[in-house]
């Protein structure tokens, strides 16, 4: 094994023990993170769709589960199965839409396990839908969701393009909550200019450690945490060993 | 029981060979590795039928219950079946199957493309009046600095030469690309990529189960 891909090995194994230890250690106390208003709003937006039984729109873009861009997808995915129980008293079910086959078949499967959860009937299976396989032709669709089916909180959370613009624009029209994540950087700028709460860089994989979803998203919030700081002092010392001719 | 369980002990299985499969360089966990991978992008094509015949679902839904927009429902139902069939008879090199995407796909995109500018300019002016704050105004003036630096502007352009060299397109936005936002940018993906690693761990545990759930 190379010395790199022992560092990648070794910086996977801590992390893992770290992201499974952390639960165990800190049993009692709650780690506190910085306030995100996002996700207060997030909370007072789904407290809205149960009581007037509109309905929550979630977007997961177009990252397909076998590229690298799939990790927003399933952090996109973790939040919708969150979302899911907290709304599972409103009239109407959310609705997931993508831009990517496999991602429809996942959201599906996480609708249909939260309402399995719930005790509720089995969940329509158009409630999570392929809306196209182009960017703009899943965007003309996900717009047409947020028009037609009385949507009042829109998450749009994945891999986005330029598209999002398009998204976000067709939520402000419907006077509706909009909270916008992507791990694409061109969509971050357009998200940030055009959303109404948008999360930026790794934000996007925190949601689940704000919104409760369980012990491992809080450890693993703490471990970026820990990794982060130990990137900065990596980057440091690498700085201060070229200033002294070291390195 | 093992229903639910199955799922999950193969998920997991799959994903540690993967990942030890790009770290541990045996021949025989590499072969594994890429064979897994395979199977996944095969059953991603089949996932694409599976999601088209959900759309056409969900449009037949919308004419059959007369809801709100069903006219647009029927316009995607006949494209699709009738681009479908020729695609199916006359093969994807067909010149009439070309001309479908090259005459109505493309132009249709390019024009949503081309309302995205529209929507993005009425965004920046929104977005002053909806988050008045530093990082507000750094966002536009910096937007609008990188349009005038990247504009021909015929007078403007050389109007502050420095050394040869235009103060606006050169420096400033040299600066601004290559200095602030590169830098920007690079902190931005670090916290992607840790973001990543972190979610693929959970997954890799079974805390985070997409494929069955829990």
């Amino acid at each position: 094994m190379s010395l790199l891909g022992l560092a990648g090995a070794a910086l996977v194994v801590v992390s893992g023990i770290l992201i499974l230890g952390l639960p165990l250690v800190r049993r009692k106390s709650r780690p506190t993170f910085r306030n995100i208003p996002a996700f207060t709003r997030l909370r007072q937006a789904i407290g809205r769709v149960v009581e007037d039984g509109s309905r929550l729109h979630v977007s997961l873009g177009r990252g397909a589960l076998t590229t690298p861009q799939s990790a927003s997808a399933l952090a996109g995915l973790s939040l919708l199965r969150r979302l899911a129980d907290l709304t599972s008293a409103s009239d109407k079910p959310p609705v997931a839409t993508s831009g990517d086959a496999t991602l429809s078949i996942l959201s599906q499967d996480t609708l249909h396990s939260a309402t399995r959860a719930a005790g509720q009937a089995a969940v329509d299976p158009t409630s999570a839908r392929l809306t196209g396989v182009t960017p703009f032709s899943y965007a003309a669709g996900a717009m047409s969701v947020m028009h037609d089916e009385n949507v009042s909180t829109n998450v749009l959370m994945g891999n986005f393009g330029l598209e999002a613009g398009l998204l976000t624009d067709a939520a402000e029209r419907e006077n509706a909550f909009t909270l916008t994540a992507s791990d694409s950087l061109p969509a971050q700028a357009i998200l940030y200019a055009s959303g109404q709460e948008p999360l930026i860089g790794e934000e996007l994989f925190a949601a689940g450690a704000y919104i409760d979803t369980g012990p491992l998203h809080t450890s693993s919030l703490v471990v970026q945490d820990v990794l982060r700081w130990l990137i900065i002092a990596a980057i440091l010392a690498g700085a201060v060993l070229k200033l002294v001719g070291i390195l | 029981m093992i229903r639910g369980i199955l799922p999950v002990v193969f998920a997991i299985a799959a994903g540690i060979l993967v990942l030890a499969g790009y770290f541990i360089p045996l021949p025989f966990l590499t072969d594994l590795r890429t064979y897994l991978v395979d199977t996944a992008v095969i059953l991603a094509a089949f996932a694409l039928f599976v999601g088209i015949f959900n759309l056409l679902i969900v449009h037949w839904n919308k004419i059959h219950l007369k809801q709100k927009g069903m006219a647009y429902s029927v316009v995607l139902i006949i494209s699709m079946v009738t681009t479908f069939l020729l695609g199916l008879v006359l093969g994807p090199q067909n010149v009439w199957v070309s001309n479908i995407f090259n005459y109505v796909q493309l132009p249709v995109e390019a024009s949503l493309m081309a309302l995205l500018a529209v929507t993005l300019t009425y965004a920046s002016i929104r977005l002053l009046r909806r988050r008045l704050n530093l990082l507000s105004i750094v966002f536009i003036v910096t937007g609008l600095l990188m349009l005038l630096s990247t504009a021909p502007l015929p007078f403007l352009g050389n109007l502050f030469v420095i050394n040869g060299v235009p103060l606006l397109s050169g420096y400033l936005r040299l600066f601004i690309a290559q200095v602030l936002a590169a830098g920007g940018a690079r902190g931005i993906l670090l916290g992607v990529a840790l973001g990543t690693l972190t979610t693929g761990l959970r997954i890799l545990f079974g805390a985070d189960r997409p494929y069955g759930g829990k």
